[in-house]
């Protein structure tokens, strides 16, 4: 496939994002603390933490120093703020949508770190092509907006 | 009294040349820095900043061997992050006036991507002369 046929279905996938009024079981609440969405928000997008499950927020503000190999580290008082945050938002507390689906999936006392590596996420993008995940505007699967422009607003439904 | 001299005279072009801009602040601050560092600091070089940014210097992370691999080699364009995927506005003050304007988000930013792409801390003589490359594009 060429990249121009990959770029054009990106765009496709892009275009396929429902209206807020049509918001269902797939909506995930989005971020709006300033704070998250500021520091959480520069490298990648703030991801929904209803994601995770809340000892994995945990664990990864415990671990930031070294998040995915990067340093990510903030003063003590910004992660506690943001640790606050994220678990009163966590998956298994909001417990709805797409977070309740994810949640089916996390061991009772598993911390995964990865959105992209949950059983749902696999199951939803699986007849995506190496070529697409590949592509210079995706990167990596964790690229969400490259494929959904609602990502940001929880929107991820494409049908 | 020398030694106060002497940083006036090294500050006083500095100064100038970023007169009137926001920019003023993040280079004096660099420049003292520098000058602690070495004293024999004569000033801030944007040809310097400009070998500092499209040097391939592969000595941190495999996919950022550059500032160019996140920032582009045209730092007036949109760039995007090498790890992540996500788009970054542009790096020159003519095409962003707010870059190196607030001294926290430049030292925030120079610790990560200098470790990316150096493996290192860059030293205030290489950060002032990035800011001073990128003040003039
Ligand atoms: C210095 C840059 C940086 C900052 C700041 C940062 N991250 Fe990350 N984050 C990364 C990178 C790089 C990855 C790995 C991306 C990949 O491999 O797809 C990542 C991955 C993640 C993932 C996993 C994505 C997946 O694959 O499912 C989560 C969740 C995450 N970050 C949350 C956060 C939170 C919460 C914060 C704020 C406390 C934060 N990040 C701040 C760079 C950063
Ligand atoms: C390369 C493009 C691409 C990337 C990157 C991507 N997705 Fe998707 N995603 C898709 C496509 C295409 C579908 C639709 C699959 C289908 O309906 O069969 C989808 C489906 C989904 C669904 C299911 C929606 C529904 O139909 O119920 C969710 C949830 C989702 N993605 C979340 C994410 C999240 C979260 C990220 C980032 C961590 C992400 N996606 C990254 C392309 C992508
Ligand atoms: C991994 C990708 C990446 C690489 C490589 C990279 N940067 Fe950056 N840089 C960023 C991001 C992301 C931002 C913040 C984007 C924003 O504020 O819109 C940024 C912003 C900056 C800023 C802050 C400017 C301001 O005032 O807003 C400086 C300074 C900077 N980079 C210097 C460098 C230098 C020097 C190098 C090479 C040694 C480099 N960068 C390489 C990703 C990168």
């Amino acid at each position: 496939m060429t990249m121009r046929t990959n770029l054009l279905r990106l765009c496709l996938f892009a275009a396929l994002v429902p209206a807020p009024a049509l918001a269902g079981d797939d909506w995930v609440p989005p971020v709006k603390d300033p704070l998250v969405l500021k520091e959480c928000g520069a490298c990648h997008m703030a991801f929904q933490p209803a994601f995770l499950p809340a000892r994995s927020w945990n664990r990864m503000m415990d671990e930031l120093a070294d998040h995915f190999g990067e340093d990510a580290s903030l003063p003590a008082d910004k992660v506690q703020a943001i640790r606050a945050t994220l678990t009163a938002n966590a998956g298994d507390v909001v417990g709805q949508g797409r977070a309740r689906k994810y949640m089916q999936w996390v061991a009772p006392n598993g911390t995964p770190q990865r959105i992209t590596e949950n059983p749902d996420f696999e199951r939803k993008h699986r007849k995506i092509s190496d070529r697409t995940w590949k592509d210079p505007k995706v990167v990596t699967r964790s690229n969400c907006p490259a494929c959904h422009r609602g990502a940001d607003q929880g929107y991820y439904e494409d049908d | 009294m020398k030694r106060i001299l002497a940083a006036a005279l090294v500050l006083a072009p500095v100064a100038a040349m970023a007169a009137g801009s926001a920019h003023d602040l993040v280079l004096s601050h660099y420049a003292v820095q520098a000058k602690q560092a070495d004293s024999a600091f004569a000033g801030f070089s944007a040809q310097r900043g400009e070998t500092l940014f499209r040097t391939q210097w592969a000595k941190g992370d495999a996919r950022t061997p550059s500032c160019t691999s996140c920032h582009t080699d045209n730092p007036r364009d949109p760039g995007r992050n090498a790890k992540t995927g996500r788009p970054i506005d542009p790096v020159a003050v003519s095409a962003n006036p707010k870059r190196f304007t607030d001294l926290d988000q430049v030292e925030k930013q120079f610790g990560r991507d200098c470790k990316s792409v150096l493996g290192r801390e860059c030293t205030p003589q290489e950060k002032g002369d990035y800011v001073t490359f990128m003040t003039g594009q």
